[in-house]
C-alpha cells in the first residue's frame, strides 16, 4: 500500500510525460524536431518563414536558473548557518515563519512586484535598456527559491549530530571553524538536495518570469538583454496557438522537462558519486 | 483553461449554459452584460473566458463555445463558416508615460520607431532618451490591428519587450517611462482615469477618443464582435439577440468603446 503510493507522485511524472509526448507527436512524426536546434530563430506562425529554434530559449531557461540559484545560495545558506550557530531561539522561529510565508505567495505577484520594483531599478542602473531583463528574471526567480534554499539548508544544519560539533569544540576549534569544516560538510548533501529542488522549481517558473524578462528570443550578451526563456513561451503563446503550433509548444516543452530530467540526474550522480558516505537529506 | 466552463456547472439542462470564449479586450464587456442579462433570466448562466480572438474561433467552430468573441475583422476564409455581429468599436492608440512631452506620433513616425530607424526620444522633440519598444505577442489581435495600420511585417518590428496583455503593455511603460506601446483604447482610457501614470497620444493629428472612434475619424480601429456558427443553441440565440441590442449600450459606453448598434 505504502509502496502504492510512493509509485504515484513518480508515475504522475511519467504520466505528464507521456501527455507532453503524445502531444507534440505531428511536429516528431513530421521530422520537424531537428529543426527545433538548427533554426536561429522562433516564429512559429511567420507565413513567410517558419522558424522553430529552440535553442536560445533553452539557453535562457537554464541562465536565468543558474544565476537564480548563484544569487539565492549564499544569502540562504548564510541566513541558515547564522540561525543554527548566531541567532536567539525567538529570532530563528520568526524567520522560518516569514520564509515560509515567502514559499506560499503567489508567483505573479512576485512577477509584478519585479515589474513595478525591480525594473525601475535595472532602468536606473543602465538607462538605455528596458529592464525587463535576464538580470530583473534572476533577481526574482532567486527571491522565489531562496526560502527553498534557506529552509532545506537549516533543516540540514540542524540534522548534524551534536556529538559531532561538541568533539570539535572539545578539541578546542572555534565556533566559526566548526561550521566551516564539521557542521557544513556534514550537512553537503541535504543542502544539496535543496539546491536540486531550487533549480528545478526555477526552471519550471512561469507567471513571475514572463512578467520580468522581456521574452525577446535571443541568447543574451549581457545581463540587462531581455531574454525569453520556454516556459515564457508557452505562456505567452498556448492560450493563442492554433493546433499545429500548439504542437511546436508541446514540443518546446518536452525539450525542456528532458533537458531538466538530464541537469537533474546528472548533478544528483555527481553527487552521489563523490560523497559517498555523507548521504544526508 | 477553457475545460472549466463544464465543470464549474452542476446544472443538467445545458441549453441554459451559454459559453463564451475569445479576445480580452471584449470579456469584460460581457461579463458585465452577462450579470444584468443573468438577473433578468432565472435559470440561465452566462460563462465567460478569455484567450484570445483565435481562440474564440477556434472554440466556436469546435463546439467548446456557444458564441466567440472577436477584435478584428474575420478573413475570407473564417467568413465562410462563421457569422460576425458588431456590438461595438474600439481603437488601438499608443501609449506613453505621463512624463513623456510627445502628445502626437504620426504613422511614419510609429514605423521609423518600430524598425528602430529612430532609436532616441529626442528625434521627436522628447528627452535624450532611448525609446523602449513594446510589442505584442502572436495571436493578439491588437498586434494584427497595429501592424495593419502601419503596414508592417511582424519580422519587420524590433522590439526590446514582448508582452501578451494590454495590461502588461500599460505596467511596461509605468515601470519604464522611456516605454512605448500600443493598447485598446478602452483599457487604456479605463487605466488612465483610474490614476495609472499613462497617456493615450494622437496619432496623425488625432486624438485618441471614443468620439473619434465613434465618427471614425482616428485611423486604427476596429471592430468588436460576436460569432456563431451554423450550430447556435437557443439560450445562445437569446443573449445573442440582447448582445444585438441598444440594450447593452450603457455598458459599452462604461468601458470606453463605442456602441455600433
Amino acid at each position: 500500500m505504502l509502496g502504492l503510493l510512493a509509485l504515484v507522485a513518480g508515475g504522475m511524472v511519467l504520466l505528464i510525460v507521456w501527455y507532453l509526448f503524445s502531444n507534440a507527436l505531428p511536429v516528431i512524426e513530421a521530422g520537424r524536431l531537428a529543426a527545433f536546434f538548427t533554426d536561429s530563430l522562433w516564429q512559429p506562425r511567420s507565413q513567410r518563414d517558419p522558424q522553430f529554434g529552440v535553442v536560445s530559449m533553452l539557453v535562457a531557461s537554464f541562465l536565468v536558473t543558474l544565476l537564480a540559484v548563484a544569487l539565492a545560495l549564499p544569502v540562504g545558506l548564510a541566513g541558515a548557518v547564522f540561525h543554527r550557530f548566531y541567532a536567539p531561539p525567538v529570532l530563528e522561529r520568526w524567520n522560518r515563519r516569514m520564509l515560509e510565508l515567502l514559499i506560499g505567495v503567489p508567483s505573479v505577484v512576485f512577477g509584478f512586484w519585479g515589474l513595478m520594483v525591480i525594473v525601475p531599478l535595472i532602468v536606473r542602473l543602465a538607462p538605455h535598456t528596458s529592464g525587463q531583463s535576464l538580470l530583473a528574471a534572476s533577481i526574482v526567480l532567486g527571491l522565489m527559491i531562496l526560502p527553498i534554499i534557506a529552509l532545506t539548508s537549516q533543516a540540514a544544519l540542524q540534522a548534524v549530530p551534536p556529538a559531532q560539533l561538541q568533539a570539535a569544540a572539545g578539541l578546542g576549534m572555534g565556533r566559526a571553524r566548526t561550521i566551516w569544516s564539521v557542521a557544513l560538510p556534514a550537512a553537503k548533501g541535504g543542502i544539496g538536495a535543496g539546491v536540486l529542488l531550487a533549480l528545478a522549481r526555477a526552471i519550471g517558473e512561469t507567471m513571475a518570469v514572463v512578467l520580468v524578462c522581456g521574452n525577446i528570443p535571443q541568447i543574451p550578451k549581457s545581463l540587462f538583454d531581455g531574454i525569453r526563456p520556454v516556459t515564457s513561451t508557452i505562456a505567452l503563446e498556448m492560450g493563442y496557438a492554433t493546433a499545429s503550433h500548439k504542437a511546436l509548444l508541446f514540443c518546446a516543452a518536452l525539450i525542456l522537462v528532458l533537458f531538466t530530467a538530464l541537469l537533474v540526474g546528472w548533478l544528483s550522480f555527481r553527487k552521489v558519486e563523490s560523497d559517498p558516505g555523507t548521504g544526508g537529506a | 483553461m477553457a475545460a472549466f466552463a463544464f465543470t464549474a456547472c452542476g446544472k443538467k439542462e445545458s441549453g441554459d449554459v451559454v459559453v463564451l470564449t475569445g479576445a480580452s479586450t471584449i470579456a469584460p464587456i460581457i461579463v458585465d452584460v452577462a450579470k444584468r442579462y443573468e438577473e433578468a433570466h432565472p435559470g440561465v448562466r452566462i460563462e465567460v473566458q478569455t484567450g484570445g480572438t483565435s481562440r474564440g474561433i477556434a472554440d466556436t467552430l469546435s463546439g467548446v463555445a456557444d458564441l466567440g468573441m472577436a477584435s478584428r475583422v474575420l478573413t475570407d476564409e473564417e467568413a465562410e463558416k462563421l457569422t460576425a455581429y458588431r456590438i461595438a468599436a474600439d481603437g488601438v492608440c499608443v501609449v506613453l508615460h505621463k512624463d513623456n512631452p510627445i502628445n502626437d506620433l504620426s504613422k511614419q513616425q510609429l514605423i521609423d520607431i518600430y524598425t528602430k530607424k529612430e532609436t532616441n526620444w529626442s528625434a521627436f522633440g522628447g528627452p535624450d532618451a532611448t525609446i523602449v519598444v513594446a510589442n505584442k505577442a502572436d495571436g493578439r489581435s491588437t498586434l494584427e490591428v497595429f501592424l495593419g495600420f502601419v503596414g508592417l511585417d511582424k519580422a519587420d518590428v524590433k522590439a526590446d519587450v514582448v508582452v501578451g496583455e494590454n495590461l502588461h503593455v500599460i505596467n511596461s511603460v509605468v515601470s519604464n517611462p522611456n516605454t512605448i506601446g500600443y493598447v485598446s483604447i478602452g483599457t487604456a482610457a479605463t487605466e488612465a482615469q483610474g490614476g495609472t501614470p499613462i497617456k493615450l497620444i494622437a496619432t496623425d493629428g488625432i486624438a485618441a477618443t471614443t468620439e473619434n472612434v465613434a465618427s471614425g475619424t482616428f485611423p486604427i480601429t476596429r471592430p468588436l464582435t460576436i460569432i456563431e456558427d451554423a450550430e447556435t443553441s437557443p439560450a445562445a440565440k437569446a443573449f445573442l439577440d440582447h448582445l444585438k441590442s441598444a440594450e447593452i449600450n450603457d455598458i459599452i459606453e462604461k468601458h470606453f468603446f463605442v456602441p455600433v448598434n
